[in-house]
């Protein structure tokens, strides 16, 4: 399906260069003059070997990397904001209402239970306690998160249930773009599955969508087009 | 919530202080949004305890203004009050978590006591009205009601904290400045305490600036960040962006020193 809308995403020129002022002054490029956009109902695959970037620029787009060069537009209420010149609060509100990243492990507060660890995005967003938790519980039953679970902090939980509870906690917004890096990489087939629903809902729903999936299945039957990394040097 | 057009709450300007020869901040400048919570870090000695003393108007800079965005008389120079206009400001919007409960609390009274004071000073005389608040708060800082009788000395370092914290936000500040407000407690109480002041944060819309050593910490709490190192502000920004590629190369050294849990 190529889709004619706007891109909610646009990127040009970007590049990404670290400077290790503590390894002898080290300077790594890891992205050079990267030009792509993300259409609603898209799914880019960034597609190249690893070492190519596809982690930095996922990373670069949600902020947590700061670009070197070049621009990163998000299609944010009604506007295009570039993110490389955004305050940090612009940012944190995208991030609330319009950009979602799904990363392969779960980064949370310790003793807080995965029913509003899950629930917390739409908090963010001021959806009152009960309603927020009840969709927590509906996509939890979804991902086959058993109900013992729910009151338990994640800490403990398996590979595959943490990586669950984080899909949970994103798609639970329904982001209008989505960042995913290898989300399925722990999962079963069955949970694969589930996940791969997920992520087709959002498409239709309107999402675009850049993501990063070794799974070939995953990669055949959600991505709508490839990216090629371009090869420095 | 959209980006509004809102005024700073409060907006620091060239703050500058020494004592003698000895330089403790050099020319900060930054603005704080309602509902945003800043981050200070660095080792110690780096000035960051001196610059939340400037800011929080217990310590007047030898240079540089701090203005706060009151709710009556709009954006006003801390320091160019009067004293009493200050302390009211001081005990009405503003809170101060310290690092150890003790400065913050009166061990020898109540805990409701503690709380009741607050609204007290502010011209409440209800009891039961005081009394019913005092209660709520115990609540939201996860006490159990019928220990609003007991006094704070008889409280672990937690609850202490915990009651610190309520004692700042009964008379719903709009500004809180926190002074290592997890240091000095066990792993599983600081995890308690992060996750009770993020929900309060966001269920506030406060606008808090945490003075802390600890990266975690500052990574869980905190919206921007500001390093310091020697009295200067090395680095600043989105706290994710500072604490995941680090620029300076103080930052890429205190990010690099965090032991891998």
């Amino acid at each position: 399906m190529i889709s004619d809308k706007a891109p909610r995403l646009k990127i040009r020129f970007l590049s990404k260069s670290f400077n290790l002022h503590h390894q002898n002054e080290t300077v790594l490029d890891v992205l050079d003059d990267i030009h792509l956009d993300v259409r609603p109902g898209e799914c880019v695959c960034l597609n190249g070997a690893s070492g190519t970037g596809k982690s930095s620029l996922l990373r670069c787009i949600y902020g947590n990397y700061r670009a070197s060069n070049g621009d990163i537009n998000v299609h944010h209420l009604g506007k295009d904001i570039n993110l490389v010149s955004a305050e940090p609060r612009q940012i944190l509100e995208i991030r609330r209402q319009t950009l979602g990243y799904v990363t392969q492990f779960l980064r949370v507060i310790p003793r807080v239970p995965t029913i509003d660890v899950v629930a917390e995005p739409l908090l963010e967003r001021g959806v009152p306690f009960n309603d927020a938790r009840d969709q927590s519980a509906d996509i939890l039953q979804r991902l086959n998160i058993d109900e013992k679970l729910w009151p338990l902090a994640p800490a403990t939980f398996s590979g595959g249930e943490q990586q669950r509870i984080n899909i949970a906690r994103s798609f639970i917004a329904a982001y209008p773009i989505m960042l995913l890096d290898e989300p399925t990489s722990a999962l079963d087939a069955s949970n694969r599955d589930e996940v791969m629903g997920l992520i087709q809902e959002c498409l239709e729903k309107g999402s675009a969508m850049l993501g990063i999936f070794h799974d070939e299945e995953v990669r055949d039957r959600v991505s709508t087009r490839l990216f090629n990394m371009p090869i420095r040097g | 919530m959209s980006i509004k057009t809102t005024n700073p709450l409060l907006t620091v300007s060239n703050v500058t202080q020494d004592f003698g020869t000895i330089l403790a901040c050099k020319n900060i400048s930054f603005e704080l949004f309602p509902g945003e919570v800043l981050g200070v870090v660095g080792e110690s000695g780096s000035g960051k305890s001196t610059l939340l003393n400037c800011i929080s108007g217990r310590l007047q800079p030898t240079v540089g203004a701090i203005e706060f965005e009151t709710k009556i008389h709009g954006l006003k120079d801390i320091y160019k009050i009067s004293e009493a206009e200050r302390r009211m400001l001081m005990r009405t919007d503003w809170g101060f978590v310290h690092q150890n409960p003790k400065e913050g609390l009166r061990l020898d009274v109540s805990a409701g006591a503690n709380l009741g004071e607050r609204l007290m000073v502010l011209g409440s005389r209800h009891y039961a009205k005081i009394r019913e608040a005092a209660l709520d708060w115990l609540n939201k800082v996860e006490f159990d009601s019928d220990r609003i009788d007991d006094a704070p000395s008889t409280f672990s370092g937690g609850m202490q904290q915990r009651l610190q914290i309520a004692r700042n936000l009964i008379t719903e500040p709009r500004l809180v400045f926190m002074d290592e407000p997890t240091g000095g407690l066990d792993v599983s109480v600081q995890a308690r305490l992060l996750d009770l002041i993020r929900g309060l944060v966001r269920d506030l819309s406060l606008s808090v600036i945490i003075v802390t050593h600890d990266l975690a910490v500052a990574r869980l709490l905190t919206h921007k960040l500001m390093v310091m190192q020697k009295g200067v502000v090395v680095e600043s920004g989105l706290t994710d962006q500072v604490l995941d590629d680090p620029q300076h190369p103080y930052s890429q050294l205190l990010v690099s020193s965090i032991l891998q849990g």
